[in-house]
């Protein structure tokens, strides 16, 4: 059982590569992009995993001996949950431009590059 | 190219990258296991610079140059999303109407929680080196706290409480200081973003030295950012009459 972990990452960014093909909605496409993303939180933290040890923060009480999960796979993933803040908020704001040119948010009927 | 062309692509590209992606988890290291040379650099690192949370260590003393990066990554997104969320050539701005109808109790809940959410946002940005926290999540909460104030069902009073122009300023003011700070770092400790502030006593507010002060100033950034972000997508909907776009 130690590739589950891996493998739910695996599937999430199958499933949201899945939905942004199959989409019908520009909007659907962005959260897709972000479940496709999400599946890099998974894979990361499960690297940094480690039973039986805490978060890697030390607080009053607990000794600075004490096992504590890897922190740089969870700063990364806090990089990630940016970077992916980000690239939604570019995308919603480019489907308003096209929703506002085009009269449609479907992708299949986006045909030609209008200025 | 159809639909159902395009899922059979899809269909055969993602067979490889699966088969690819099951390969590579084969030889990661076993989930859960006591192997992470990382872990062992960076938890030594940041007790070395008395700061109990590693994480935050991490982010704004280990690798602070690529929080830089990442700041200026969100400057730059909020920047095209507010350029891309201007109003076209086309449409008016007009002045919002305090219209539908609001639930009292949502009305109550709504400011009850306002100041909670903004304390509890403080509380995340200022003892993000001592508890699970620092400026990224802190600002994001102070942000969406601010906005408790639209969903109680006002958007006049949020525009009163968010002078846009303001958080404009904070954010600028937000990653200036995290460059300064940087700069400050590389002249008194010839390294970019070194921790050149005193450290301080383990657990006390004051310490760890530059983690709180980047810390603060991205929490700055981050909060001023989301607002006015958010502050475009509203007026977005809100205030801009776009019929007559749409008609011709």
């Amino acid at each position: 059982m130690s590739l589950y972990a891996y493998l739910v990452a695996g599937w999430l960014l199958l499933a949201g590569f899945f939905g942004v093909v199959r989409s019908r909605d520009l909007v659907h496409t962005a959260v897709c992009v972000s479940v496709a993303q999400s599946g890099t939180y998974v894979l990361l933290l499960g690297i940094g995993f480690q039973r039986g040890a805490g978060a890697p923060v030390f607080a009053p009480g607990i000794p600075t001996t004490s096992p504590v999960v890897d922190p740089v796979v969870q700063a990364m993933a806090l990089t990630d949950i940016v970077v992916s803040a980000t690239v939604t908020a570019l995308l919603l704001a480019i489907a308003v431009q096209i929703a506002k040119r085009h009269g449609t948010v479907d992708p299949d009927e986006l045909h030609a590059l209008r200025g | 190219m159809s639909r159902g062309v395009r899922t059979l692509i899809f269909l055969a590209g993602a067979a490889g990258l699966g088969m690819l992606l099951v390969l590579a988890f084969l030889r990661c290291p076993p989930f859960g296991g006591d192997w992470h040379p990382y872990r062992d650099m960076a938890v030594p690192a940041a007790l070395a610079h008395v700061t109990p949370n590693v994480v935050s260590s991490v982010n704004f003393d280990q690798r602070g140059l690529d929080t830089l990066g990442e700041e200026t990554i969100l400057l730059g997104s909020v920047l095209g999303a507010t350029v891309l969320l201007r109003p076209g050539r086309h449409e008016t701005r007009r002045e919002p109407q305090d219209v539908g109808r609001v639930l009292q109790v949502t009305r109550l809940g709504g400011y009850v929680m306002l100041p909670l959410a903004l304390t509890l946002g403080l509380d995340v940005v200022i003892h993000g080196h001592l508890t699970p926290g620092g400026g990224f999540q802190g600002g994001v909460v102070l942000a969406t706290g601010l906005h408790l104030t639209y969903v109680a069902g006002s958007y006049p009073a949020l525009r009163r409480l968010r002078p846009v122009s303001w958080y404009e300023y904070a954010e600028a003011l937000g990653a200036g200081t995290f460059s300064v700070l940087g700069v400050v770092g590389l002249v008194t400790s010839a390294a970019l973003l070194a921790n050149f502030l005193p450290l301080g006593q383990f657990q006390q507010l004051f310490s760890s030295g530059t983690v709180l002060a980047l810390s603060v100033a991205t929490g700055c950034e981050v909060a001023a950012g989301v607002v006015v972000l958010l502050a475009a997508f509203l007026e977005q909907t809100i205030m801009i009459d776009s019929s007559r776009e749409r008609a011709g």
